[in-house]
C-alpha cells in the first residue's frame, strides 16, 4: 500500500528543548498507527506538524503527497484531528458546535442536519444535543470531540489520547470505532500512552521517547529485534530446575532462561521458567527432549511478548 | 475564499460573545450613558435652569463657540438652549466613535485571545481555513458588530437627542449630514481601527481581559478630540470629518496588511505548544 503520511528527518525545536527530533515514518492508506509515548514524547508536536498547524524547524513530511507548509488546508479537509484537549467552547450547545464544524469543513449543506444528528447518536449525545457543552462531564466532552473529529468523514483520523477520561464502557466504544474506521478503510494515527489499547488496535507502531523514534513496526517485529520474540513458559518441580535449565541448555537458539511467575504468583510448589529464543516450531522438540530425560511437565505454553515489555525495553535500550 | 466558513465563524464568534457576561456588560453599559443617560441628564438640567430662571454664564461662553453654519438653525433660542443643541450634536459627537470602537475591540478580544484562554483555538487551527481566510473571519467577526452596534446607537441617539431638543426648544436637529457622515463613514473606519489594534495585541497577550485592556487604549485619541473641541483647538466640520474618514481607512487597511503579514496559525500555535 502507498503512504499516506511520510515524514523524513522532521524536526521541531522550541528554545533549547527537541519536541520532535529527525522523526523518519512512512504511514500506509488503511494502517492502524501506534504513536507510544510518555507525556511529552513529541506527540502532539508531531500531529500538529504533519497537519500544517506548526512549522518544521527542518526535514519534511508528506501528506497525501502535499506539503503541510504550502498545502495544510487541502490536507486538513482530508484529515480530522482529535486535539489532547477536547477544545470545545462551552457556551455552545453540542448541536450548535458540530454544525459550526461541518460549515468549516465543507459538509454538504444538504447533509449538515442529517450528519450532526447521526454522529450525535453515535456518540450517544443525542438526548443532549441541545444541551451547552459548558454542562457536560469529561466523558461527555470527549465524545463530542470524537464527533466533531469525524464530521467531515475524514481520510486520516488523527487521536491523540482518544480514551484519556473516558470510563471503561465509553474507552471500549472509542476502541470499536476505531476498529470499524479501519474496516472502513481510513488510515489511524493513534498518539497514546496506553500499551494495552495500542497493542489491542494497533498494525505498527512507532516507540516515542524525548522527540526520537526509538523504534518503528510491527509490535512481533520489535520483539525479534529486540530478541524477545519466541518465548516458552514451562512448568515444571521444583527440585528439578538445575537439571531442566541443563538439559535446555543443551539445545540450540536457546539465549536465556530465567524463572518467571504467574499473575497470581502461585506455581503449586513448581517452577516456572520463561524459556527466551524457542521458535514455534521447535516447541515439540524442547518438549520431547525434556520428557526424555523423564522430566514431568506441566504446563507448555507460548509466552507472546507484550507492548509492554517491548515498550520498556527500547526505554532502557 | 471558503465564505462558508468564513461566514460560519463570523456568526460564532458573535453569538458566542452576545452570550458572556464580561462582553455584554460594557456594550450595553457603555451606549446607555454615551448615548441615552449623558443627553438626559444635560436635557433635564436645561429645563430645570431655564424654570428656576438661572442662566448659566458658561452656556453663554459655549454659544460663542457655535460655527456661523449652524446659527441659523439655532436662531431665535436662548443661549442656554442654544448651547444644549450645539453640545448635543457637535461637541459630544466624538464620543460616538468610542461605540463601534469599543465594539469591535471587545468581540475581538474575546474572539482572539479569548480562544487562547479558553484552549478552543487548536481546534479552529485543525479546520481546512487558510492563515488569511483565519484572520479575515476573525476581523469581520469583531467588525461586523462594531458597525451594526454603531449604527443602532446613531439611531437611539437620533431619536433621544430629538427627544431633549423638543422638550427644551422645540425643534429636531438630527438626523443632519454631520451624523450620517459620522454613523456611516467615520463609525465603521473606527471599528475597524478599534479591531486591527486589538487583533494586533491579541496575538501577543493571553487573555481577553489582557486584550480588551490594551485595545481599549485606541479610545485615547476620542477622548483627547472630544477635550480638543470642547476646549476649541479643534472643530469637526463636514470637510474635517470625510478626511478624518479617509485617514482612519487608510490606517485600518495598514493594520490589516500588517496583520495579514504577520498573521501565522503555524506562531499562535507554537506559543501554545
Amino acid at each position: 500500500m502507498s503512504a499516506v503520511i511520510s515524514t523524513q528527518q522532521l524536526t521541531r525545536r522550541f528554545g533549547k528543548t527537541l519536541a520532535v527530533d529527525a522523526l523518519t515514518l512512512d504511514i500506509a492508506e488503511g494502517e492502524v498507527f501506534g504513536f507510544l509515548g510518555h507525556n511529552g514524547a513529541g506527540k502532539t508536536t508531531t500531529v500538529r506538524l504533519i497537519n500544517g498547524v506548526l512549522a518544521p524547524t527542518s526535514g519534511s513530511a508528506r501528506v497525501f503527497g502535499l506539503d503541510p507548509q504550502r498545502d495544510g488546508a487541502k490536507i486538513r479537509a482530508r484529515t480530522g484531528v482529535l486535539t489532547e484537549t477536547p477544545a470545545l467552547d462551552d457556551r455552545l450547545t453540542a448541536r450548535a458546535t458540530l454544525t459550526y464544524f461541518a460549515d468549516m469543513f465543507g459538509v454538504p449543506k444538504a447533509n449538515v442536519r442529517r450528519r450532526v444528528d447521526e454522529l450525535l447518536d453515535l456518540f450517544d449525545l443525542g438526548p443532549r444535543g441541545n444541551d451547552k457543552v459548558g454542562g457536560f462531564s469529561k466523558g461527555m466532552r470527549q465524545r463530542l470531540a470524537l464527533a466533531r473529529t469525524l464530521l467531515h468523514d475524514p481520510l486520516v483520523v488523527f487521536l491523540d489520547e482518544p480514551t484519556s477520561g473516558l470510563d471503561p464502557a465509553a474507552a471500549r466504544e472509542v476502541h470499536q470505532m476505531i476498529q470499524r474506521l479501519r474496516t472502513a478503510g481510513h488510515t489511524v494515527f493513534l498518539a497514546t500512552h496506553n500499551l494495552a489499547e495500542a497493542e489491542r488496535l494497533c498494525d505498527r507502531v512507532a516507540v516515542l521517547a524525548r522527540g526520537k523514534a526509538l523504534a518503528v513496526g510491527a509490535i512481533s517485529e520489535l520483539a525479534e529485534r529486540l530478541n524477545r520474540g519466541q518465548r516458552l513458559l514451562i512448568e515444571i518441580d521444583g527440585e528439578r530446575q538445575d537439571q531442566v535449565r541443563a538439559l535446555l541448555a543443551d539445545l540450540p537458539h536457546i539465549q536465556q532462561i530465567e524463572e518467571a511467575h504467574d499473575h497470581n504468583g502461585d506455581t503449586g510448589g513448581g517452577a516456572l521458567l520463561r524459556v527466551h529464543g524457542v521458535a514455534r516450531g521447535a516447541i515439540p522438540t524442547v518438549v520431547a527432549h525434556l520428557a526424555a530425560a523423564g522430566v514431568p511437565l506441566y504446563r507448555v505454553e507460548p509466552d507472546a511478548v507484550s507492548l509492554e515489555d517491548v515498550y520498556f525495553a527500547l526505554e532502557h535500550d | 475564499m471558503n465564505w462558508r466558513a468564513i461566514s460560519a465563524i463570523v456568526r460564532k464568534d458573535v453569538m458566542v460573545a452576545l452570550r458572556t457576561k464580561a462582553v455584554v456588560m460594557p456594550l450595553v453599559i457603555v451606549p446607555l450613558i454615551l448615548l441615552v443617560g449623558i443627553p438626559l441628564l444635560l436635557g433635564g438640567i436645561v429645563l430645570l435652569t431655564e424654570r428656576a430662571g438661572v442662566t448659566s454664564s458658561d452656556m453663554n461662553e459655549l454659544q460663542e463657540l457655535i460655527p456661523p453654519a449652524m446659527q441659523p438653525t439655532l436662531e431665535g433660542l436662548s443661549a442656554t438652549e442654544a448651547g444644549l443643541a450645539f453640545a448635543l450634536v457637535y461637541l459630544f459627537a466624538p464620543m460616538f466613535l468610542i461605540l463601534p470602537i469599543m465594539v469591535s475591540s471587545v468581540v475581538a478580544a474575546d474572539s482572539f485571545a479569548g480562544e487562547k484562554e479558553r484552549k478552543t483555538l487548536e481546534a479552529i487551527a485543525y479546520t481546512p481555513t487558510t492563515d488569511h481566510e483565519l484572520l479575515l473571519a476573525k476581523m469581520l467577526g469583531g467588525w461586523i458588530p462594531g458597525v451594526m452596534v454603531g449604527l443602532f446607537g446613531f439611531v437611539i441617539y437620533t431619536i433621544v437627542v430629538d427627544f431633549v431638543t423638543w422638550q427644551v426648544a422645540g425643534i429636531m436637529l438630527l438626523p443632519n449630514v454631520f451624523w450620517l457622515l459620522l454613523a456611516f463613514w467615520v463609525g465603521p473606519a473606527a471599528a475597524a481601527i478599534g479591531l486591527g489594534v486589538t487583533v494586533l495585541v491579541s496575538s501577543r497577550v493571553n487573555t481577553f481581559q489582557e486584550a480588551y485592556q490594551l485595545g481599549s487604549l485606541v479610545v485615547l485619541p476620542v477622548v483627547f478630540l472630544m477635550l480638543g473641541q470642547v476646549s476649541g483647538l479643534v472643530f469637526l466640520d463636514i470637510r474635517i470629518l470625510l478626511f478624518l474618514g479617509l485617514v482612519l481607512w487608510l490606517l485600518a487597511a495598514l493594520l490589516y496588511w500588517a496583520g495579514a503579514a504577520t498573521f501565522r496559525r503555524s506562531e499562535l500555535m507554537a506559543r501554545l505548544s
